[in-house]
């Protein structure tokens, strides 16, 4: 493989793995306060509608942008709502969440735009564009680090900087404020903070809330940066690829973030080449899409490390009597 | 909390208002689109009850529930959330596919035992995975069925793609099955009788669904195998103490279950489709957790939201025709609604009336 | 806070003034009054005793000053002043720190990270790692309250754990200090040292509030005690000015029947025999080592020990529902298999019966009708056989009906769910399901606990019955008078050891406690 192709399909990596980095790093906030949220595709499919809907009718991005995580939001309010108010069960909260979303989005779409379920399509300022560096052209000139710079680099839009800073944003947040080790604490024991004299419920939502607001991202992501606008169900499955990530990376943000770029990886090569063949042997494209899945349920299988989820996820807290 | 609240109040009462809610929500939803929503249930009814076309066809799209939302039920008694009913629903399919194209049946009545077969054994493996994995390597089971549902997805993709495809045919399908495998359609059954309805998909699987809530009735109920999952489901420390060993019961009841979500195949392949085609279950798989929700995982709650599903389906094809603004996913909608208030905000109701019948006892005292 | 100061200087048992006033605190969850109409003084510097028997309403009242329940009526005074304290950050504010019967702590959190938690200086955690460093250096030196600051808490052992949460205490600076149950999961030694550290705390000026159902704990640092009794106040006295009998007394009500009647034992022949029994469970901890005893037809074999020292687990192998790691266990001479934890069916096959430690969890499905409970592991019989391996639930219900009646199981309604049962009937639901078995071995982990009173002797009764029938049984309890009423024959274990064994009729508290501090009298060392 030589060095143009190797670049081009680490640059499409990197922005098929942004949407996942996102989603997956909104689930770890989630689900280190002890939420369990497989929601996620629900909520990135209900952000890309609403910022491809909004960045259509205003022409910003931006407004979309915002438009999306709201969207997502009020979705991780519900999640909230039943999971943590509610004492409702988490995996069935999530359940309706997806179905909720998938359903309004292509109702509303339909209704709204009347063009089976897409929202128009968006151009110029309506788009996340690729931000050219400084001295690409310059430094483009130079060999193997020139390409690299220039089409790795350099020209990917701001959302996909802003998922990579996200990575460093979490683990600091996480581990060295006073948020994170009561969000850690919240998922490992919630009784420890409740006696502590801090709100478990307060805790809980802020959690759900970040993970509502990165949801959002990662669906404007979609529908206004590596697409130009709303597709019906364009999340396909996303969601829970990064809820697979999630579990690979065993809920910590660098491997989160080695995880993410894993399966963008497979996305890519699967995208570019329809099957592959190592020697004789036919790898077929099912195979490739299915490998994140597969790859995850071996993990969980407990081969390569045990995946342990944090302590109290999935439980509502309740005092004990 | 629960053991406070009569009967009737658990199992009538509350599931009845949080489907109330769940479709007043719905009507709002309607409203925000700007459709009467009174207009839009009664195209619904008429659309699904009106005729014995409309009624052929729920119950036919109910046939497909009643198998899914057993299958979520039957794992649900045993402790388990298997989300895989899709996934398993859709490599029944395969199974059922591959007894019928493997002989040139010469009845369906011979063909039928071995599609069950065939169904169950495919569903179910694609279940036994994930509860080998849960009760061998504690794996959670609500994940890896997720997982299961993406590869399962892949699996019959690449099949149908690569293996099962009419030769020169670009259609990602089988050919036509003999139709010495067609189960009967209701209508041709009744015009043995003398009964004329209209031809609807409605076929003999329908039957076997009410065999199977009888059977899986009987099983969680009667049988020492169900006793014995109810309180594995209730306890997993307490069915170990009575003798009854984890790692057997996990794997009995998701393999039960992913057989029940392959059954419905013979509905849809078998009884109407009468080849394999691409994502033939259509999500269905998932409106079986919204089934078996809003039954209480009770086999006759299952069959009644079953039908109320079959109506949606049928109902909202004919709303989505006569008020073009409703599209068919209101559906989804209104099944996303029913999960989250009979499921996910169960305590919206339920906490205010255990706190209203806590008070009447006090008071009664 | 200088009048503090002055307060305590006039003494402890002068007429210093009230650190906590609780008057009128009533409390019901539902149906249940857990507090009623509770007044409760207690006088600042001063180590206060609250006994009673276990649901007699003491870690509600407590959790109810810890802001974890608010009341349904009645006031909290702190210093004299009314304060409200809707939760534990009030409580907290407040001057007060709980240390849990269970801990509240987060296990893969360091000492450091839960000292803090909840009582940061700042959004950043780095300063106030720094300060908590320092101040728990301190803290360490001045009450005897050492710990590795950078330990993973779940690393370490109760009696450190449990040195944390008073650190959590101190750390937030309180003033008054409640403690619920803090010895049960300690050995004597680990006790002393902690009664030593409260001892340091009042002498510094600290209130502390010990919640307790051992009344030897009472009597040896408290200096006034409370009773309560079905969740009401019976009186509080000067410890100093009464008895362990008096406090017994006040606490169940009437005299306490010490002795259970039952005739001199006559064993048989050896019905159990185990050998060199080992367990090293999945964290490379000795759970029991190299444990040999034999349990003859017709004696009560009673296995005495703190919580947590191995008896448990011992039950849960000789059940079938543990496995050991070594060693060897034979019934009749015919060796079990320890391989698994899906024996239980094997052992009830054998003869062998088992009321669990834990009812709620695993001798009862909760959620079941008690019909469904009564034939619980004896599900697959034959006597309930129905077509089509169903079960026979006219059988079983007629089963159900003829234990109820001989166990007096109360209400008397075979369809009723067995959460609705009280613990004592629902004791008996496991009791009479085992028993009615005829088993030739019994196997008993703490019998009574969280039973009234009433059935409490019920159920000795029982067993006391089987053994004159000739049976062998297995009893574990960490109630020390239980052990003593019952057994035949004692073993005490300390440290998945038997540190030894004695006749009942040969021994007494003194010995058996020291036995259960894993030191053997008889030899004057430690075993």
């Amino acid at each position: 493989m030589d060095l143009d192709i190797a670049i081009q399909l680490m640059g499409s990596s990197l922005r098929l793995a942004t949407p996942l980095l996102l989603a997956c790093l909104a689930g770890l906030f989630s689900e280190r306060a002890g939420i369990f949220d497989i929601g996620l595709e629900g909520k990135m499919l209900a952000a890309a509608f609403t910022a491809g809907a909004f960045a259509a009718v205003s022409g910003s991005a931006w407004i979309g942008l915002l438009a999306g995580i709201a969207a997502s939001m009020v979705l991780a309010l519900l999640h909230g709502l039943a999971s943590i108010t509610l004492k409702g069960n988490q995996l069935i909260s999530g359940v309706a969440i997806n179905f909720l979303a998938s359903g309004l989005t292509a109702l509303i779409g339909q209704n709204w735009f009347h063009q089976g379920g897409q929202t128009p399509q968006l151009s110029g300022s309506g788009r996340f564009l690729g931000v050219q560096w400084p001295l690409t052209e310059t430094i483009g000139q130079i060999p193997v680090i020139g390409p690299v710079y220039q089409n790795l680099i350099s020209g990917h839009n701001i959302l996909v900087y802003l998922a990579l800073l996200t990575v460093p944003a979490t683990w600091w947040v996480l581990f060295r404020t006073r948020f994170g080790l009561r969000l850690r604490a919240v998922g490992e024991n919630p009784g420890a903070v409740d006696t502590a004299g801090v709100s478990v419920v307060r805790q809980r939502y802020a959690a759900v809330l970040i993970c509502g607001l990165l949801c959002g991202v990662a669906g404007a992501y979609l529908s206004t940066g590596m697409s130009a606008g709303f597709v019906r169900e364009m999340t396909a499955g996303k969601g829970f690829i990064a809820l697979a990530a999630l579990i690979f990376a065993k809920w910590r943000p660098w491997p989160a973030l080695w995880a993410c770029l894993l399966f963008g990886f497979l996305e890519a090569v699967g995208i570019r080449y329809q099957g592959i063949s190592i020697g004789s042997l036919q790898v077929p494209v099912q195979f490739m899409q299915a490998l994140p899945y597969i790859l995850t349920v071996v993990i969980l299988a407990g081969f390569g490390g045990k995946a342990i989820p944090p302590r109290a996820g999935g439980r509502p807290y309740v005092k004990e009597r | 909390m629960s053991s406070q609240l009569p009967r009737w109040v658990d199992l009538g009462l509350i599931p009845v208002i949080n489907l109330v809610l769940a479709f007043l929500v719905a009507g709002l939803v309607v409203v925000f689109i700007g459709e009467d929503p009174i207009q839009a249930v009664r195209i619904l009814i008429s659309g699904s009850l009106g005729s014995s076309y409309g009624i052929g066809f729920t119950l036919y799209y109910a046939t497909t529930f009643v198998f899914t939302g057993l299958s979520v039920a039957i794992a649900f008694h045993a402790g388990l959330f298997n989300i895989g009913g899709e996934g398993q629903a859709a490599l029944g399919g395969i199974g059922a596919t591959l007894v019928c194209l493997a002989f040139n049946w010469p009845h369906w009545l011979i063909a039928l035992p071995f599609a069950i077969l065939g169904a169950c054994l495919f569903g179910g493996a694609w279940a036994f995975i994930p509860g080998y994995l849960q009760a061998k390597r504690g794996s959670h089971v609500v994940i890896t069925t997720i997982m299961f549902n993406f590869i399962g997805s892949a699996l019959v993709v690449y099949l149908l793609v690569n293996v099962l495809k009419v030769p020169g045919s670009m259609a990602p399908e089988t050919r036509n099955f003999a139709e010495g495998t067609f189960l009967p359609f209701v209508h041709e059954m009744l015009a043995v009788v003398g009964i004329t309805v209209s031809k609807t998909p409605m076929n003999f699987a329908s039957i076997l669904a009410l065999a199977a809530a009888f059977l899986t009735w009987m099983l969680i109920w009667r049988t020492r195998l169900g006793y014995e999952m109810r309180a594995f489901g209730f306890s997993e420390p307490a069915a170990v103490y009575g003798g009854i060993d984890p790692v057997r019961i996990t794997i009995i009841a998701m393999l039960l279950s992913g057989a029940m979500a392959g059954m419905m195949a013979l509905n849809v392949v078998m009884g109407f489709q009468h080849r394999l085609v691409l994502d033939y279950v259509g999500g269905a798989g998932f409106v079986g957790i919204a089934v078996s929700l809003m039954g209480r995982s009770h086999p006759v709650g299952v069959l009644l939201a079953s039908v109320l599903f079959g109506i949606l389906y049928q109902g909202g094809a004919e709303l989505a025709f006569e008020m073009p603004n409703i599209s068919r996913e209101m559906i989804v909608v209104i099944q996303a609604l029913v999960i989250l208030f009979t499921g996910a905000l169960e305590n919206l109701v339920r906490a205010p009336m255990a706190r209203l019948f806590a008070r009447r006892r006090v008071e009664a005292a | 806070m200088g009048a503090t100061g002055a307060d305590t200087a006039t003494g402890r048992h002068g007429d210093a003034a009230l650190a906590i006033e609780l008057v009128g605190i009533s409390k019901s969850f539902g149906p249940v009054q857990a507090n009623r109409d509770i007044d409760l003084p207690v006088r600042r510097g001063t180590i206060h005793g609250i006994v009673g028997e276990n649901g007699a309403g003491k870690s509600t009242l407590m959790s109810i000053l810890y802001g974890f329940y608010t009341a349904d009526s009645g006031e909290i005074r702190i210093n004299g002043k009314v304060t409200d304290i809707p939760d534990s950050l009030a409580a907290i504010r407040a001057g007060i720190g709980m240390v849990h019967q269970h801990f509240m702590l987060v296990e893969p959190f360091t000492v450091l990270e839960n000292v803090i938690l909840g009582a940061e200086d700042g959004a950043l955690l780095r300063p106030s790692l720094a300060k908590a460093r320092r101040e728990l250096t301190r803290l360490a030196e001045e009450y005897e309250l050492q710990v590795d600051p950078d330990a993973i808490v779940g690393d370490l052992s109760v009696g450190f754990q449990q040195r944390v949460e008073i650190l959590k205490a101190l750390y937030r600076e309180c003033d008054i200090l409640i403690l619920d149950e803090p010895t049960g999961v300690l050995t004597p030694a680990e006790a002393d040292h902690l009664f030593r550290i409260l001892e340091n705390l009042r002498a510094e000026g600290k209130t502390i509030i010990l919640i307790t159902h051992k009344l030897r704990e009472i009597m040896a640092v408290t200096d006034e005690v409370s009773v309560m009794r079905r969740g009401q106040m019976v009186r509080t006295l000067v410890t100093a000015e009464t008895s362990p009998a008096e406090l017994a007394e006040l606490m169940v009500g009437r005299r306490v029947l010490l002795r259970v009647e039952k005739t001199e034992a006559k064993p048989g022949d050896v019905v159990m025999d185990v050998r060199d029994l080992s367990l090293t469970d999945a964290s490379g901890v000795e759970r029991l080592r190299g444990i040999s005893l034999s349990v003859r037809a017709g004696e009560i074999l009673g296995i005495a020990g703190v919580a947590g020292n191995g008896q448990s687990e011992l039950l849960e192998i000789l059940a079938g529902i543990r496995p050991a790691t070594g060693g060897t266990v034979s019934l009749h001479g015919a060796p079990l298999d320890l391989s698994s934890i899906t024996n239980a069916d094997e052992r009830r096959q054998s003869r062998m019966a088992h009321v669990p430690e834990d009812r709620h969890r695993r001798g009862l499905v909760m959620p079941f009708a008690e019909w469904e409970n009564s034939c619980f592991g004896y599900h697959r019989e034959d006597r309930f056989d129905g077509p089509f391996d169903t079960l026979n639930r006219v059988a079983v219900r007629q089963h159900a009906r003829e234990s109820i009646e001989k166990f007096d199981i109360r209400p008397p309604s075979c369809d009723l769910k067995t959460a609705n049962f009280s613990g004592g009937n629902q004791q008996k639901i496991v009791l009479a399901r085992e028993i009615e078995r005829d088993p030739e071995v019994l196997l008993v982990g703490q019998p009574t606990r969280g039973v009234d009173i009433g059935a409490i002797e019920f159920i000795h009764q029982q067993i006391v019955a089987l053994r004159d029938r000739n049976k062998a049984i297995i009893l574990v309890s960490v109630e020390l008078d239980e052990i003593q009423a019952l057994s035949d024959r004692i073993i005490v274990m300390f440290d998945g050891r038997i540190s030894g064994e004695r006749m009942a009729g040969k021994t007494d508290e003194r010995e058996l406690g020291l036995l259960m501090a894993g030191i053997d009298p008889a030899k004057g060392q430690a075993a």
